[in-house]
């Protein structure tokens, strides 16, 4: 029986009887050998990649600690101990998934400057875009609901917090937390659901990983320029140049997140974090994990309830500003593709873009330091000075992307463009 | 030398070890990760399970979980230990002397591991309600599997005798279950 | 072959960096030399291997009222043989301070997430392991008759609580609670350096201070009146292998031995992170040379 329509193409014929059946290695060869990479792509290219890498770790690591783990208020803090103390290599696993989770969030934010930087998420690849905010939504609240399984003081009151955030909103806030609880406080219920969901979540972010994946093969990546590959002289295929640039790049990164583990597993963690939850007693300072600290600090910064002048009617809580400026910070990014209306892409190309993006990078670090800090004072006045800029930011490039504002807002110069990656004078392969 | 031709042979070796360490490194990561599903230190300090024989009487069968299995021990009588010790042995599936399955001096106890050892069923015959077989040890329901009072497999498919665990008598009436036994274990 | 040398070389510079800027910083607070005195190594023998601190200057509190919310910075005193990439523990400190566990700190705190067994890996033998643990009595049960019994402690048992609940311990401490030990030092802004002081922290109260009933005062406890009397005092325990018993080496051994508790898998980690770190440093080096192989056609 032979198919006219699909030629011989491997000289396997194992390969060539399972691929006439499912094309699964004409899939790989197409997408992962003759892939055509644009060659100027950097080493910031390669954290998508790294990325990945990351979640499937955090995935096998969380998985078979899950096997050792009691998701009950009684014995979910014993059973972590359990892991450390007696499980073979438990306490392995155990630090290789927190310190992952941070490492799987460096990976994120550097793989999203690189996207804001680039622009890589103007067109084609809007969706692409939108694709990855959604991840990174899913990839917060299941590094949240993770952070409550070891049922230590910063778990229980972390998790207190941030679902108490939910009783800002008008009306529903109150009926919303209660059913976020399964009760009136933080308890075993929330504790069942949450790992329930935390086991879930990173298999969904696994899915939608292959979409973000699917998309971008569609669009194929952007490069440094901006400008789109024209001749195949701007391209090169993935394997072996980007599999081996992607894997070295890939081999450091490991090799920092390995060190981190063997010597210094605790750098990033609070000391409340190694007692037991006492939903009698809250520890003196709260705060998230540095990954969520900037958005910490934009919740904070809103101090002021807004009213009608002269009255004590309150239209607009501070809680429910802070709680809204938080959730819009991260929903904003969606829409980033239609904020910034510039044809130009790369920041290379765009003066004034290329200064807003690193003020954007010293904002969220300055944010990152108020969220950090006790609510009073100085950090206070950062944190706010931050937020302002952060969403300055994106009112800033919609006009001058366009026609500027008023006169306060220039309209953006952009320098020349390339014409092809190839005539790139400043990076000359 | 062709400079091409060498700059293949080195881009080759590069490869080759490359790929080499990577197989090394996923596979020493695969490690911790499949021995992590291993016994823990807690589980394993478990190991051992001291019972009271004071209170068995003659003919009677207790049952006492051991590393969570169940062990059956019997209490036989000096007519019934005479009467396996009779038969011929040699042709048994699994021929073992009732000798070799207890400990000398403490002929009358028999300690056994109660999982069939053909797909891990509870054999019956330890409760007195319950059937015995025709050699009046222990029957499997799962699959007819049936043992004599030494514990030897005398007839279905079972493959080997219930296994005797490694168990150390304290006093005359105190045994701990999972310990090796001090003397020499074996009657002669 | 200069780019594939540089490449390695940035490399193996921002590895090593990481590995520098992530091990616990080395505690090296500006100290005359004579002071400063390190735990030595367990490889040494038992009668030099002597923490060795000085104890911690006499405060003068006079003058200026400290407030109750005022803060005293942890001193940074003992040099702790566990710090660092290579660090380990002081074994015969840790059995001196197990010694001082289980003779002073026991009487009211737990450390239930240990059991006996683990004292094997300080060095003692199963029997001694066996004899530590059969000198409790604890609690099993039900029997065949549905009966409660006690039995002497085995090394499988974890460490006897003094306490049976949270509320028979509160209500024999005048109200608090003496926290559990197992993760004391993780669980503690400062780890050993802060057991150490606040065991070393205890001195009369400033005159010009009320203090409520029943508090002591400690110069380093973050509000200073703290619920638990002055715990250990010069001489309070023999070691059996005679070495130093004054405050500051009985403090500082009880400390090793909660650093230990806290993370018993320290040295293991370490040593393997060594093995894996050497690994990563050789792959990387062969990964860089490979991707500058295949990428020197690229023009």
């Amino acid at each position: 029986m032979s198919r006219p329509a699909n030629p011989e193409k491997f000289s396997n014929p194992c390969i060539q009887w399972i691929d006439e059946r499912l094309p699964i290695f004409t899939m790989l060869i197409k997408e992962y050998r003759v892939f055509p990479m644009p060659k100027n792509a950097n080493y910031l290219w390669s954290f998508g990649g790294i990325a990945m890498t990351m979640l499937i770790l955090m995935i096998v690591t969380g998985v078979f600690m899950a096997m050792n783990y009691d998701p009950n208020t009684h014995g979910a803090f014993e059973s972590v101990e359990r892991t450390m103390r007696d499980v073979n290599y438990g306490w392995l696993l155990r630090y290789a998934h927190m310190n992952g989770a941070s490492f799987f969030f460096i990976a994120v934010y550097i793989h999203v400057f690189r996207g804001l930087y680039y622009g890589s998420y103007k067109t084609p690849r809007e969706l692409l875009w939108i694709i990855g905010v959604i991840i990174l939504l899913l990839m917060m609240a299941t590094a949240f609901m993770g952070y409550a399984l070891p049922w230590s003081q910063m778990s229980g009151w972390g998790t207190t917090v941030i679902t108490s955030l939910f009783g800002a909103f008008p009306l529903v806030g109150d009926g919303l937390v209660t059913w976020l609880w399964g009760g009136f406080a933080v308890d075993n219920p929330t504790l069942n659901r949450f790992f329930a969901l935390h086991f879930l979540l990173p298999f969904v972010i696994l899915g939608v990983v292959f979409v973000h994946v699917w998309a971008l093969h569609q669009t194929g990546s952007n490069n440094p320029t901006g400008v789109e590959p024209k001749t195949p002289k701007d391209t090169v295929p993935f394997h072996p140049y980007f599999s081996t640039k992607d894997s070295f790049a890939l081999v450091v990164f490991l090799t920092l997140f390995l060190a981190m583990i063997f010597f210094a597993p605790l750098a990033l963690t609070e000391a409340d974090h190694f007692k037991q939850f006492d939903p009698m007693q809250t520890p003196d300072h709260i705060v998230p994990e540095w990954y969520f600290l900037p958005f910490y600090a934009i919740l904070r910064s809103f101090t002021l309830d807004i009213s009608i002048p002269f009255t004590n009617i309150i239209l607009l809580p501070a809680k429910l500003q802070g709680v809204v400026a938080m959730f819009g910070s991260i929903i904003l990014l969606m829409f980033l593709p239609w904020i910034d209306a510039s044809p130009v892409k790369s920041a290379r190309y765009r003066p004034i873009y290329r200064v807003m993006v690193f003020l954007l990078v010293i904002a969220m670090f300055a944010l990152g330091y108020a969220g950090s800090q006790k609510p009073e004072g100085l950090p206070v006045r950062i944190g706010q000075l931050g937020t302002a800029y952060y969403f300055a930011h994106w009112i800033i490039l919609w006009f001058i992307s366009r026609n500027g504002f008023m006169g306060v807002i220039p309209k953006e110069q952009t320098l020349p463009v390339p014409a092809s990656i190839s005539d790139d004078p400043c990076c000359k392969h | 030398m062709d400079s091409n031709e060498d700059g293949a042979t080195r881009r080759d070796f590069l490869y080759l070890t490359a790929g080499a360490m990577g197989a090394v490194a996923v596979g020493t990561a695969a490690v911790p990760i499949i021995d992590s599903m291993n016994p823990a230190a807690d589980t394993l300090a478990l190991a051992t399970t001291e019972v009271d024989l004071s209170s068995v009487q003659p003919g009677q069968t207790i049952t006492v979980v051991w590393q969570g299995k169940p062990v059956f021990i019997r209490r036989r009588s000096p007519d019934t230990i005479a009467q396996i010790r009779a038969e011929d042995w040699h042709s048994f599936r699994d021929p073992q002397s009732d000798q070799d399955r207890v400990q000398k001096g403490h002929d009358e106890w028999l300690v056994l591991v109660g999982v069939c050892t053909h797909l891990g069923c509870i054999p019956k015959g330890s409760k007195p309600m319950e059937p015995k077989g025709e050699w009046g040890g222990w029957f499997c329901p799962c699959h007819g599997s049936t043992y004599d009072q030494s514990g030897r497999i005398r007839k279905g498919p079972a493959p080997h005798n219930l296994k005797v665990p490694d168990y150390a008598f304290k006093s005359n009436t105190l045994i701990v279950i999972g310990e090796k036994p001090k003397s020499a274990p074996k009657a002669a | 072959m200069k780019r594939l040398l540089c490449v390695f070389a940035v490399a193996l510079l921002v590895t090593s960096g990481a590995v520098y800027a992530a091990k616990p910083a080395p505690k090296a607070p500006a100290k005359p030399a004579a002071t400063a005195t390190t735990m030595p190594s367990k490889g040494e023998k038992s009668a030099e291997s002597t923490a060795n601190p000085p104890p911690p200057a006499k405060p003068a509190p006079e003058g200026n009222c400290p407030a109750a919310t005022e803060e005293t910075a942890i001193p940074k005193i003992v040099n702790w043989p566990d710090r660092g990439v290579f660090g380990h523990y002081d074994m015969a400190s840790v059995q001196r301070g197990f010694q001082v566990y289980r003779e002073v700190c026991s009487n009211c705190h737990s450390l239930k997430f240990l059991s006996y067994r683990d004292l094997q890996q300080l060095g003692y033998t199963p029997d001694q392991v066996k004899a530590v643990a059969a000198s409790v009595t604890v609690q099993d049960g039900p029997n065949d008759e549905g009966q409660m019994f006690d039995r002497p402690g085995r090394p499988s048992d974890h460490f006897k609580s003094p306490f049976p609940n949270e509320k028979a311990a509160r209500a024999a401490n005048n109200g608090a609670l003496p926290p559990d030990m197992s993760l004391l030092v993780k669980a503690r802004e400062g780890g050993e350096d802060y057991i150490y002081a606040i065991l070393n922290g205890y001195e009369q109260a400033p005159s010009c201070v009320s203090m409520f009933p029943g508090m002591n005062w400690n110069k380093y406890f973050p509000p200073h009146q703290i619920a638990m009397p002055k715990p250990l005092n010069d001489g309070q325990v023999s070691f059996s292998d005679n070495s130093p018993n004054d405050l500051s080496h009985e403090a500082a051994n009880v400390a090793q031995f909660l650093a230990w508790a806290s993370e018993p898998h320290m040295e293991q980690r370490k040593e393997m992170g060594i093995k894996v770190l050497l690994f990563m440093f050789v792959f990387i080096g062969i990964m860089a040379a490979a991707k500058c192989k295949i990428w020197e056609d690229v023009r």
